[in-house]
């Protein structure tokens, strides 16, 4: 997995490119626990996302919690396998999704 | 019947995952079933790297089957790891919302949603799941 960072003042984009599985998960966390302090929203852009599991599921729930105290987080360009994820484990509901 | 067996650790998944990619490529299985069938490897095989051997470590054999008559993809997770049968677990509440929910046993839930059908058995001292998609 690559993860593709930008931040525009406070608004932090970061798209993900590849798999977001047991072993790239960790990744990603780490890269959100040094950068959600300076950010108000967050943008998780999943175009180039081919799939993510439960290992991701975690960390998605834990920046949501972090940034639902501040501008909000928001998932784009989900595709279907990833939608399916979301719809079955009910986070479609949990997060925001566009 | 093909198989491949690993040293049971988080950065051995992505070689099974490219052992069972490269048998669905030769089946033209459809991608949306290949990518399901990945995430349901990673979430098997992650709970064998972190749980089967704890604080230990051995090996997981992953066995690839399939049958042509029904287009039914099998795929055979073996440990020797403590027996733990994962679908006895009671479903999470995916109802919950974010500030109740944790995320302990979604990824067997995950698995359970998007295969056609998974079996465990404990047999000659071995943890054995099977995966069953129709492809």
């Amino acid at each position: 997995m690559t993860i593709i960072k930008r931040q525009d003042g406070t608004n932090l984009k970061i798209a993900l490119e590849g798999r977001l599985d047991t072993m790239t998960a960790p990744e990603l966390e780490k890269e959100l626990n040094a950068s959600l302090d300076n950010a108000d929203t967050l943008t998780l852009n999943f175009a180039d996302l081919a799939y993510i599991s439960s290992a991701g599921l975690r960390v998605l729930l834990s920046a949501h919690k972090v940034m639902s105290k501040k501008g909000g987080m928001k998932v784009v360009n989900v595709n279907e396998i990833v939608k399916e994820v979301f719809d079955v484990t009910g986070f479609a509901d949990i997060l925001t999704i566009e | 019947m093909k198989e491949i067996t690993v040293h049971a650790t988080v950065e051995n998944i992505s070689k099974v995952t490219a052992f069972v990619d490269e048998q669905l490529e030769k089946l033209a299985c459809p991608m949306k079933a290949q990518m399901q069938l990945d995430v349901a490897i990673d979430e098997l095989l992650g709970n064998i790297a972190h749980y089967a051997y704890a604080p230990g470590t051995g090996d997981a054999t992953v066995r690839f089957d399939f049958d042509e008559a029904a287009r039914v993809v099998s795929v055979t997770f073996l440990d020797s790891g403590v027996p733990f049968d994962p679908l006895v677990r009671e479903d999470p509440n995916v109802h919950a919302s974010a500030a109740e929910r944790g995320v302990g046993g979604l990824g067997i839930y995950l698995v359970k949603k998007t295969m056609d059908r998974v079996d465990y058995r404990y047999a000659d001292g071995k943890n054995i799941l099977t995966i069953q998609k129709c492809i």
